[in-house]
């Protein structure tokens, strides 16, 4: 049966583009239809910006229609996450204290993405802030996953993911501080980039914690993911943190095989936790891989024990520094209060949900004076002990391997009122972002309750071209083809 | 370790206007959490702790140019209040 518009990759939409067949136009009505025919259920989008997008397509349209061929995602239609500046468009991070807000400039993604051609349909739902790990936490209700409609799909980055795993845009960004894209694309079963920290530029992203935040791409497939990555990295001026040198090539190696690469299995990644089906896809998959070629070692990184409690004190702390902007005096919404100092502690404790007020106070605790050594001090140094262990092993191994996340999508409401147990949500991608490394969540197999399980590939700094390369052979030798079935009811 | 929290006084360093009720539910969450957190203890030998950016990196410096900056009337007109190119808020000390 040949698929319908919303369901091809990025990759084929281009050709059918190129070819003739379709029109910009044509790509966004049918990812817009397929939002209004799923909103009702997945509540994927915070705000469509169906006048803005059709302005791009028709321009896109025009320009490809006079030669003036952009690149791969020129014409295609992209959602983002809403806690990147749009200007002109609301963007809220999910947030009370930011709702009515509209940036005066865009995110230095958004300026590439509009630069590539891109049509950027509208914002979508996440945890407010980025914080947490299901999109539950989003001052402006839950998404829910589009395999289950009663699981969650994932977070923070959930709405970027149920979007593009349910067809209401072909590609998206979204923001990974300690697993926010690789999570929600493990549980959706799509593609989920954390690409080498300070190689995508923050300028415009509203920051959550500084030394881990990334930007990347969810996508239907590894190339695609390729694809997008290329278009919005490289060096920005405006992010005092970006990456200046040599940028490595995402597409060189996608057809290269596994022959002969050493693949590091983390062992830590395994046993109490991991429900039976995650471990079963990823037996399976590394068979498959040692059948292509690779030879399979099993990897020690003890830290990787101690790294959620490092990530807990580390993304806190920073975010208690960030949201100090929140004040209700330059920009968001404000309460009343008799001074300037009690306005804000009124605005901020209306403003924020339950959740951020919560790290916040924690990132506050952990910083202050008498206990910063014994908590902030101590998880620097786990990160420095970490990164040691990850690089010793990258002496060893070209990559390493494990499940993207212990579990497949869980029931909606299930972990909301049990913090902790969210967190151990990220057990696996976590580490990445404490030694700012990349990697990458492949969906590999359907449970028997019919929900994704993804596999992760990681690499060291800079090391994305064989990371991409393993990617894509195992989203070959998985042979993933299923897909969410929803059905469609008008929204 | 038991973990000491005096939750008052770390929601008054991060300005926000808790109720008894609200700081005595944080207390606890924070405590769960806080024991978990402090397993960061437990790491034995001393790294060498470094920045926290992976790559080589070196301070980024601007080229000393003048460049357009936002347009102060559209960023002002996001504030909650605003008057004569100010941002308004009320008194910073209480009384007259």
């Amino acid at each position: 049966m040949e698929k319908a518009l919303h369901e091809l990759t990025i990759v084929d939409a281009g050709a059918r583009l190129r070819a003739g067949e379709a029109t910009a136009v044509e790509l966004l009505d049918a990812v817009l239809d397929r939002a209004h025919k799923t909103e009702a259920q997945l509540h994927a989008y915070l705000t469509l910006d169906r006048e803005g997008a059709r302005a791009a397509a028709e321009a896109a349209d025009e320009a490809l229609g006079g030669g003036d061929d952009k690149g791969p995602l020129h014409g295609i239609p992209i959602a983002l996450k809403d806690n990147m500046c749009t200007r002109g468009l609301e963007t809220t991070a999910a947030s009370q204290i930011l709702a009515g807000y509209i940036p005066p400039y865009d995110a230095t993604v958004v300026t590439r993405l509009r630069d590539a051609g891109a049509v950027i349909v509208g914002k979508t739902n996440l945890d407010e802030f980025a914080m947490g790990s299901s999109t539950e936490n989003s001052a402006y209700g839950p998404s829910f996953n589009p395999w289950d409609i009663s699981r969650v799909p994932g977070g923070s980055s959930g709405g970027s993911a149920a979007a593009v795993a349910a067809g209401s845009a072909f590609g998206a960004l979204g923001s990974d501080t300690g697993g926010s894209i690789r999570q929600p694309a493990s549980l959706t079963g799509i593609v989920g980039v954390k690409p080498t920290y300070g190689t995508v530029s923050r300028y415009g992203l509203i920051a959550f914690a500084s030394s881990l935040d990334q930007i990347g791409p969810l996508s239907k497939s590894v190339i695609d993911a390729a694809l997008t990555l290329e278009t919005v990295w490289g060096h920005d001026p405006l992010d005092a943190t970006s990456y200046s040198g040599e940028y490595p090539d995402l597409l060189a190696r996608l057809d290269s095989g596994v022959e002969g690469l050493r693949v590091g299995v983390v062992e830590e990644f395994a046993g109490e936790g991991y429900e039976p089906a995650v471990e079963e896809a990823m037996t399976t998959m590394l068979q498959r891989l040692a059948g292509a070629g690779a030879e399979i070692v099993e990897v020690s990184l003890p830290t990787v024990d101690i790294a959620l409690s490092a990530y807990y004190l580390v993304a806190p702390a920073e975010a208690s520094a960030n949201l100090a902007r929140f004040d209700g005096v330059r920009y968001g919404n404000r309460a009343v209060g008799s001074t300037t100092e009690a306005l804000m502690a009124r605005t901020r404790a209306e403003g924020f949900g339950p959740e951020v007020t919560r790290r916040i106070l924690l990132g506050t605790y952990a910083l202050s004076a008498g206990y910063y050594d014994a908590f902030y001090g101590q998880a620097q140094r786990v990160r420095a002990a970490l990164r040691d262990e990850f690089e010793a092993a990258y002496h060893e191994v070209d990559v390493l391997v494990s499940p993207t996340s212990p579990t497949v999508a869980f029931r909606a409401g299930e972990k909301v009122d049990d913090p902790l147990s969210m967190y151990l949500t990220d057990i696996c991608t976590n580490p990445l972002n404490l030694v700012g490394h990349p990697g990458i969540s492949v969906p590999v197999h359907v449970d028997e309750k019919n929900l994704p399980v993804g596999f992760q590939v990681m690499a060291p700094a800079l090391g994305e071209m064989v990371m991409f390369q393993v990617a894509a052979e195992v989203e070959r030798l998985a042979g993933f083809t299923a897909r969410p079935v929803l059905e469609e009811v008008a929204g | 370790m038991p973990v000491e929290i005096d939750i008052a006084h770390v929601a008054r360093l991060a300005r926000l206007d808790l109720s008894e009720e609200e700081l005595e539910g944080y207390k606890t969450q924070l405590g769960a959490i806080l024991d978990h957190a402090a397993r960061v203890q437990s790491l034995e030998g001393e790294p060498e702790v470094e920045a926290s950016h992976p790559l080589e990196f070196e301070n980024a410096y601007r080229e000393d140019e003048i460049r357009p900056s936002l347009d102060r009337d559209e960023v002002l007109a996001q504030a909650p209040e605003a008057r004569d190119g100010y941002f308004v808020v009320p008194p910073t000390l209480e009384g007259d």
